[in-house]
């Protein structure tokens, strides 16, 4: 019914959104100072195969409009290119990290919804000291960048109390979760704060309304007003931030991996930055835009679900 | 009979957000930063950048208050001119944005029609790419320089300012005053420039400072990596990733310092901005 | 001590009996209800008339127990028996599912916005009788259709209805627990004419079919005289007349309701101009001594500022109460001299 033309139009829209973000991508090359050739090789000794290969993959020799058609094309077909400097293609680069990068991403998001929702529930419906003192923190994490938190908490919980490991992934799974602990609370510290501020503004303003006045007017139990009137209702403000909340995730664990050595695709975007190795930071910008573009379209569709007065097609809300 | 109850419900109590004490000592706190900014190269006590390897890592002492680095440097001259570079690239962030998203969010929400949609078009594909992902995109392509992130940062930036301009003007627009002043014969130029625009200037202001603290913490992340500051530049950004050295030698003091210095400027900038914006909403009410 | 009454005890007990009710806020210098007595019968509609700030809101929601936050009630209200004031928290949501209910003001605010109507109509019987979900609606449905809506209303959102049909939910809500007080707070001032009239029809239909007791809350001396068998006013905090309806509309005897009814529009009177009455309520930031009505009372006398004057049975009418030094003056006279 409404809900498939709504879908639709969203997931077309992300297409059209997706193509624009490519394009910038592709082009932001070609801003570059010198003429692309030089710019991917960047003082590298060009030997015949890279040239060759760098033809292949570009197109260097045909128009822009046809080497970007020609990388779309590609693209749409998993293929990425090759990675000038790991000289293998970036599609298997990727395959090898991206789980790394999505399990800390993953583990992350759970501190930031568990933490976030959880402070700003205790701290609208506590008040006095304790919401003082949510305050305070919340405030002081919203103002702490992801790579101090991983400075800070490497120093303090790997290097001086030895409690978690300084870097690496380790093997296997249970070693992986291990490693990626303090990572993956470096990465919440900020968004927990930011969340648990938005849940705790939210609920403070439907508590203000009447209607929870009435419920309790009606012999509802406090703690189900709480529950099913004031959180529940306060969850569509929530999940506005629901893309900002991954966007900020994923960006960030380029400065995360970095500080903790974690070899997942945050990382492999810091060093193909450092080695001008763009085929592979094209890849990355395109498909952390792409999560990013997705998380947005599943938060629009949740969101009447949340939020009935929000009807599909007018896509924002009268409350 | 008489029945006294207590009928303190704690949880229902509104709770004052950050009180004017709050705000009046993160004034202070900015105040102060811009002033060691402005007047670094009088306060600190040695060169930023003079190398004295033999002491490196050397506690706090008379001639250095806050000890020497990994690499032998001044670690309290590094904060004081760091944050000169520290303060200057949020501000050039903040500038350009404000400046060229008030223009076009006000020439959106003034104008409508088809500028409106191109704008609100183009707007939506900035926002699908995060700050930090342009801003390392450009300077991937540029390399070296404050330049570059900061244009990325304000380009970025520039659609949550034109946005909120946009809205502010659309509601302004439907003010009784803006068409009695129409009606009185002043062109709608005039009245966008004379009335609305300093009508909404607060608001704007606002979130301006609190975009402050975020590009802050864009660029230092930045430098953090190694991109847009040059590597010998003071700057709080590089600072903590020179001091990481320290701390896995066990003398965390020089990563401590600007790690700090970061988180807060960022909270006295937030607490500033949240209380002007808090006023504004204050008195539209 | 709170067990409920039996219906057959509620024609002769009333169903409400607040005495002497004095309510504290914090940061104020003087009691915001001050001494309020007010009795409502089983079956009998009692309309509680002021200005905005007089306390009628505040005194109907204490028969709830909904008060804000730092407030000090002492007196005693009993609500069929139950004295409100000392119950537990768990006897307190028993007598707010059951006993006693609210229509409030704004049905398009007091209506959670996001859940369906069936859910706002079953929510409170569910949670407090432990009626299984099938029945809560079957009744659900029953009260809809006793308040003029169809059942099919169950599930669709407030949003989705209009705010008259919405202030009939919220009446059909109030009857769900069977109760025998009903405090409707302004519960037509957010309404358009033809709505109001209706849902005054309805309450007035609903009083004579479930015979319960009705405390209607409004500033609209015109509401107030249509409705009700006897009408409270309200002045800073205190009832400064109660009588039946038409004894206090032909013969007002407290000055401030004979001001009140000069100010009231009437179509009988075309032509009579409105006399708005000088100067302001008192602030609860002001120590009060003597009649708080004195400084805008143009029959005031150095007693008036001296002395708080109790309420008195006119005499001839016990049924009369004034409470003024000079309540005698007014005698006759019908407040459009």
């Amino acid at each position: 019914m409404n809900f498939v033309r709504f879908a639709l139009r969203r997931v077309a829209e992300m297409a059209a959104t997706l193509l624009g973000a490519s394009f910038v991508i592709f082009g932001a090359m070609y801003l570059a100072p010198g003429n692309p050739a030089s710019f991917l090789l960047s003082g590298r000794s060009a030997s015949p195969e890279t040239l060759r290969a760098l033809n292949a993959q570009y197109h260097l020799d045909a128009p822009f409009a046809v080497r970007y058609a020609r990388w779309l094309e590609q693209l749409l077909h998993g293929d990425f290119g090759r990675s000038i400097t790991y000289r293998t293609d970036v599609s298997r680069l990727l395959a090898d990290r991206l789980p790394a990068t999505l399990l800390l991403v993953f583990m992350a998001l759970v501190l930031v919804l568990v933490g976030g929702l959880v402070l700003g529930r205790i701290g609208a419906v506590r008040g006095g000291a304790v919401d003082s003192t949510i305050l305070i923190t919340t405030a002081l994490a919203v103002g702490t960048p992801s790579f101090v938190a991983a400075v800070l908490l490497q120093g303090l919980f790997a290097l001086r109390l030895h409690w978690f490991p300084a870097g690496g992934t380790g093997d296997g799974l249970g070693q992986l979760l291990w490693h990626l602990t303090l990572p993956a609370l470096a990465l919440a510290l900020y968004l927990i704060g930011m969340l648990a501020r938005v849940t705790r503004g939210a609920m403070l303003d439907v508590l203000g309304q009447e209607h929870v006045t009435v419920a309790l007017s009606r012999g509802v139990p406090k703690r189900r007003v709480i529950g099913r009137h004031v959180f529940r209702n306060a969850l569509g403000t929530v999940l506005t931030t629901g893309g900002l909340i991954v966007s900020t995730l994923l960006v960030c664990t380029v400065l995360v991996e970095s500080a903790f050595g974690v070899g997942g695709i945050g990382q492999l975007l810091e060093l193909s930055i450092t080695t001008k190795d763009f085929p592979t930071v094209q890849a990355i910008s395109l498909i952390m835009v792409g999560l990013f573009m997705a998380v947005n379209l599943v938060v629009d569709l949740l969101h009447p679900l949340v939020d009935p007065r929000v009807t599909y097609g007018s896509g924002r809300s009268i409350g | 009979m008489t029945a006294v109850v207590p009928l303190r419900r704690p949880g229902f109590a509104r709770i004052r957000t950050a009180g004017a004490p709050l705000y009046l000592l993160c004034l202070t706190a900015v105040t102060l930063l811009v002033l060691a900014a402005l007047l670094a190269p009088w306060l600190v006590p040695a060169d930023p950048n003079a190398v004295d390897l033999g002491n490196a890592l050397a506690g706090p002492s008379v001639g250095h208050p806050f000890g020497i680095d990994a690499s032998g440097r001044d670690t309290l001259s590094r904060l004081l001119v760091g944050a000169r570079t520290s303060l200057l690239g949020p501000l050039g962030v903040v500038a350009f944005s404000t400046l060229t998203g008030v223009v076009v969010g006000a020439l959106a929400g003034w104008r409508g029609g088809w500028l409106d949609s191109v704008l609100s078009r183009s707007t939506e594909l900035v926002f699908a790419f995060p700050g930090m992902l342009l801003a390392i995109l450009i300077v991937s392509v540029y390399g070296e320089g404050l330049m570059a992130p900061v244009l990325a940062l304000a380009v970025a930036y520039l659609p949550y300012v034109s946005r909120l301009t946009r809205s502010l003007v659309l509601a302004e627009r439907e003010r009784p005053y803006v068409s009695a002043s129409l009606v009185q014969g002043q062109s709608g130029f005039q009245v966008c420039l004379r009335h609305v625009l300093p009508n909404i200037a607060p608001v704007v202001l606002a979130q301006s400072t609190i975009n402050f603290g975020y590009a802050l913490i864009d660029l230092a992340g930045l430098s953090f990596l190694g991109l847009g500051v040059p590597a010998l530049t003071p700057d709080w950004g590089r600072m903590v990733f020179d001091g990481q050295t320290a701390v896995q030698e066990g003398y965390p003091l020089s990563a401590i310092l600007p790690c700090a210095a970061i988180v807060l400027t960022v909270v006295a900038f937030n607490v500033v901005g949240e209380h002007w914006a808090d006023r504004v909403a204050r008195r539209d009410r | 001590m709170s067990a409920p009454v039996s219906p057959a005890l509620l024609d002769t007990a009333p169903v409400l009996d607040i005495r002497g009710l004095r309510l504290r806020l914090p940061r104020t210098a003087r009691p915001v209800l001050d001494g309020v007595d007010l009795t409502v019968s089983a079956g009998e509609t009692v309309a509680l008339v002021g200005e905005s700030g007089s306390g009628k809101t505040l005194t109907s929601r204490s028969v709830l127990r909904l008060l804000p936050p730092g407030a000090v009630a002492e007196g005693r209200i009993s609500v069929a028996g139950a004295d409100v004031l000392t119950l537990t928290p768990r006897q307190l949501r028993t007598l707010r599912a059951g006993t006693a209910a609210m229509i409030f003001q704004d049905p398009r605010a007091a209506i959670n916005p996001l859940r369906r109507i069936g859910d706002f109509l079953t929510e409170s019987l569910r949670l407090n009788t432990k009626t299984p979900t099938a029945a809560a609606e079957a009744r659900a449905g029953a009260m809809l259709e006793a308040v003029g809506l169809p059942p099919a209303l169950l599930r669709r959102y407030p949003s989705q209805v209009s705010g008259g049909m919405l202030q009939r939910v919220m009446i059909a809500a109030a009857l769900m627990g069977e109760p025998a007080l009903l405090l409707a707070d302004e519960a037509t001032t957010a309404l358009d004419v033809i709505s109001q009239a209706e849902i005054v029809a309805l309450l007035a239909d609903l009083r004579t079919r479930f015979g319960t007791g009705l405390l209607f809350v409004t500033h609209d001396l015109g509401l107030a005289a249509a409705l009700s068998d006897r009408v409270c006013v309200m002045y800073a905090g205190r009832i400064v007349e109660s009588a039946p309806a038409g004894a206090l509309f032909a013969r007002p005897r407290h000055p401030y309701t004979a001001a009140l009814l000069a100010a009231t529009p009437r179509l009988d009177a075309p032509q009579g101009r409105l006399d708005a009455i000088e100067g302001q309520p008192p602030d609860l930031r002001t120590e009060l001594t003597g009649c708080p009505f004195a400084p805008r009372c143009a029959s005031a006398t150095d007693v008036c500022f001296e002395r708080t004057p109790a309420a008195d049975a006119v005499p001839g009418d016990p049924a009369h109460l004034v409470s003024c030094h000079h309540g005698d003056r007014l005698e006759g006279s019908t407040g459009h001299a």
